[in-house]
């Protein structure tokens, strides 16, 4: 479904994506690990086109995306969440969620209607008049869920989507990326949690200081020297 | 992926319930009375306040309150800052005067093409800025303000610094919008032309292109990840932006019969446009209307008793007035009048 | 149109482009900092040199002697719309920021015609008066000091930047402010200084620019103007960026001036905006 080729970013003297190659095929969950400053969001920029590479081509179905507009690659079928939460803070739960929907339909009626779907079941339904910015960080977090699935993507980045949030609410999260993959969704997911991602994740894609270094089973990657390496210095579980 | 209109079985109750609602909230019957009183007013005012000055003041309101509400369109609901307004005002201003001056060309078609030059000045600021951060979009309003200005002051075409004087008629009034009888016609026209703009923004509240102004002014970013084409729906903003302050400038034109420079592109058009959009409630649908409505009147009693040594203490009234607006009171008094009726 | 009046005007356009380099440095560092567009730029350009020319007028002090205190005192106007207004709207959308330095703008604007009048003042017989020939060409000498004067200024703001401690944590708060304030920089000192700059950086300019121009309400405006254009060619945030683009715009502002028509400064400045904007948005050296 999606295919990276050398893909390759700097900022300046900083190479941030250093050629990175890699294939997601329809249906499964990728997870992408490394340390702060490995390239990891840069990656998530590039695919969903918010900056644009300086070398390499990502693909989608087949056809190359790379440079494209962020709402152009979203309509196509590519939806993200953001690490640091962004709603529409003076605008409704359940208008947050339409926003997304409304690329499919002009009808308001039908797009709220969808809309209560998506905040059904992420958990929201019952908070869908309440102004975005009443939320606790657990409920927004569900919110950019809901508000990224509302554009009936084929493919998800979910950038930490546990990140910040209590304890308490982690198992309902992976629930909730469970039930997506269920759904026949393709995830890409990048986490510090390890728990988690390597519960969630069929393979695993491991970054460091801007190239790939490994690649595989959550298994096979949870044994690899060079990320264990990588990590030093920083007690992950 | 399946449609997410479905979720799993067991939750049902809630959901069909929570689609079952309508879309917005209903008015209530408070609202509801309160509509009625003011369309009441409104339309009754005039035959009660026969006098020219009575009904003067509200036909400054009503043609300002639309030149706020366009402001509102592109800095309330869509979140561009606009800082020359007076542009789109003197274009329709002189479209309208200088045609029919000029060649007798009937101001209803003036207004017309003043809507189309604002349009394409409209593009042509936001073409280029809109792909770029919201300062970018300000300092070219702040820029074109001056400009305008300076190249219509200078400009021999339209009359230079002492602009168009509309030549009088009174034969056709209603070809050539001017009503020398009574002030009645010109009341319910810019009252006319206030409710249909203000229809229109109603509209936008309640539909997807509105929908997608405020997420464009909530988190660009967010909107951009969602689909939206923020570019052209900025644009769209600031093209009914432009439109509506347009007409109000030709409205203006054909109201006073002089215009220049001076009563047009002047920034202080620009300044008193923010004023009482952000004085009334920005981002709101009666905002504009109440802004303008309680500025027109102050500053008509300022005028009275700071008499005529120029307007500084008004603008010092004005200046500081937005800058305490904007940092403690962003909602302006529809927020104030809404948490006193306790909404 | 003789080789001496290109030359000539290349000169005056460069010696402006210097003081234009100052004006957009102030504005730049503010930006830097915290993003916030200081949209009252001119304004306090337009009191420092009301301040000057209040201090000749009554106390007899030639802009040269008294810029010190000038300078001073407008450090400090900075550091109080900093504590008194930004520090309120710091987290606040960027509507809020505009609007409110817009509306300090106008109010400032406003009071200065309120005490001064609008009428036009000038500082007679200052200290630096007269021309010098240099080959050929002719330059006053309250340009070449009022250039020179914000040419040093301008190394002094380079210096600070780059070699103090201070300087290092501006610079600091300006890439990351919460790691700068885990690192123990008080950030909100940090911002209060920075408007304090901004605004003295200005202020040098005004008080030298006071020896030859004239003095009035909005002569704030087309300097703000200028600046805007000059910070947004240079790159928002980079000092180094307002020097190269203030000396380029000096240039293109006297040039234009001289092969189109002065009367059309203003478009001239407004298409050269625009030219950035489509071209290189992020100006010469900006980060954005």
């Amino acid at each position: 479904m999606l295919e990276v080729e050398d893909l390759t970013k700097r900022f300046g003297g900083l190479v941030a994506n250093d050629q990175i190659s890699f294939r997601v095929d329809a249906g499964e969950i990728l997870g992408v690990i490394g340390p702060n400053g490995a390239g990891k969001s840069t990656l998530f920029e590039l695919v969903s086109g918010f900056i644009r590479p300086d070398g390499g081509d990502v693909r989608f179905a087949g056809r190359s995306i790379a440079g494209k507009r962020p709402d152009v690659i979203n309509r196509l079928g590519i939806a993200r969440t953001f690490q640091k939460l962004k709603p529409f803070s003076n605008m409704t739960v359940e208008e947050n969620v339409m926003v997304g929907i409304m690329q499919h339909t002009s009808s308001m009626r039908a797009a709220r209607r969808e809309a209560l779907g998506a905040l059904d079941f992420v958990g929201l339904l019952d908070k869908r008049r309440a102004p975005a910015h009443g939320l606790s960080t657990g409920q927004r977090k569900r919110l950019e869920l809901a508000r990224a699935m509302s554009t009936r993507p084929r493919l998800m980045l979910l950038d930490e989507v546990t990140g910040g949030v209590d304890q308490r609410s982690i198992p309902g999260l992976i629930e909730l990326v469970e039930g997506l993959r269920r759904e026949g969704m393709t995830v890409i997911l990048v986490e510090h949690n390890m728990q988690v991602l390597m519960s969630l994740a069929d393979r695993v894609m491991a970054l460091h200081l801007g190239a790939k270094i490994a690649e595989g089973t959550p298994a096979s990657i949870r044994e690899n020297r060079q990320v264990i390496e990588s990590y030093l210095g920083a007690a992950y579980a | 992926m399946r449609s997410t209109s479905e979720p799993p079985s067991g939750v049902q109750g809630p959901l069909r319930e929570a689609r079952a609602e309508p879309l917005r909230p209903p008015l209530t019957r408070g609202q509801w009375i309160a509509l009625v009183a003011v369309m009441v007013f409104v339309l009754v005012y005039p035959h009660v306040f026969t006098s020219p000055y009575a009904r003067h003041i509200l036909v400054m309101i009503f043609i300002y309150g639309l030149a706020a509400q366009g402001w509102n369109v592109i800095a309330g609901y869509c979140g561009q800052i606009s800082l020359g307004q007076a542009v789109f005002f003197g274009i329709g201003a002189y479209s309208a005067a200088f045609l029919y001056a000029k060649w007798g060309i009937s101001p209803w078609v003036g207004m017309a093409v003043g809507v189309a030059l604002s349009v394409l000045v409209a593009l042509f600021i936001g073409l280029p800025t809109f792909r770029l951060r919201g300062h970018y979009f300000a300092i070219a309003t702040l820029v074109i303000g001056e400009i305008g200005y300076t190249l219509v002051a200078n400009w021999e075409f339209v009359g230079g610094a002492t602009g168009v004087w509309i030549p009088i008629d009174r034969d056709s009034p209603w070809t050539t919008l001017q009503f020398h009888e009574s002030k009645l016609p010109n009341y319910y026209l810019a009252l006319g032309f206030l409710a249909a703009g203000t229809a229109i923004v109603a509209w936008l509240e309640r539909s997807k292109i509105g929908l997608y102004f405020r997420a464009i002014r909530e988190d660009p970013d967010a909107a951009r990840s969602l689909g939206v084409n923020i570019t052209a729906y900025k644009l769209v903003a600031l093209s009914i932006s432009a439109a509506f302050t347009s007409i109000a400038g030709s409205q203006i034109a054909q109201y006073v019969l002089v215009i220049d420079p001076e009563n047009t592109f002047l920034f202080l058009i620009s300044i008193l446009i923010v004023l009482m959009t952000m004085l009334g409630g920005l981002g709101t649908l009666w905002g504009p209307i109440v802004g303008a409505g309680v500025l027109f009147p102050l500053s008509e009693l300022t005028r009275v008793w700071f008499g005529g040594t120029g307007g500084a203490q008004d603008l010092m009234i004005y200046g500081a007035l937005i800058l305490l607006i904007s940092v403690f009171w962003p909602g302006g008094l529809v927020s104030l009048v809404r948490r006193l009726v306790g909404r | 149109m003789t080789s001496e009046i290109i030359i000539q005007t290349i000169v005056s356009g460069l010696l402006m482009g210097f003081i234009y380099a100052l004006v957009a440095a102030g504005l730049s560092l503010i930006f830097g900092l915290m993003e916030i567009v200081n949209f009252a730029h001119g304004e306090f350009m337009m009191l420092s040199m009301y301040l000057a020319f209040s201090l000749w007028v009554g106390f007899g002090l030639d802009p040269i002697v008294s810029l010190p205190v000038c300078v001073m005192l407008m450090f400090l106007v900075g550091v109080a719309t900093h504590y008194g207004i930004i520090r309120h709207i710091l987290h606040a959308p960027m509507l809020v920021q505009i609007t409110a330095t817009f509306g300090l703008a106008i109010f400032l604007r406003s009071l200065a015609q309120f005490i001064w009048t609008p009428n036009y003042f000038s500082i007679k017989d200052p200290i630096v008066t007269g021309r010098l020939e240099v080959v050929g060409i002719f330059i006053g000498v309250p340009q070449i000091v009022a250039s020179a004067g914000c040419l040093l200024a301008f190394a002094a703001l380079w210096l600070f930047i780059n070699r103090t401690e201070t300087g290092m944590a501006l610079q600091a708060t300006s890439q990351d402010r919460e790691a700068a304030s885990l690192m123990g920089i008080r950030t909100d000192r940090i911002y209060a200084l920075g408007w304090g700059i901004g605004a003295a950086c200005v202020a040098v300019a005004g008080v030298l620019v006071s020896n030859y121009y004239y003095i009035f309400p909005e002569v704030g405006v087309i300097f703000a103007l200028i600046a805007y254009v000059t910070v947004a060619m240079g790159g928002f945030g980079s000092i180094l960026g307002a020097l190269v683009a203030g000396v380029l715009i000096g240039l293109v502002e006297a040039l234009g001036g001289l092969l189109i028509d002065p009367a059309y400064k203003y478009p001239i400045i407004f298409s050269l905006y625009l030219v950035i904007v489509i071209v290189r948005p992020r100006g010469i050296f900006g980060r954005y």
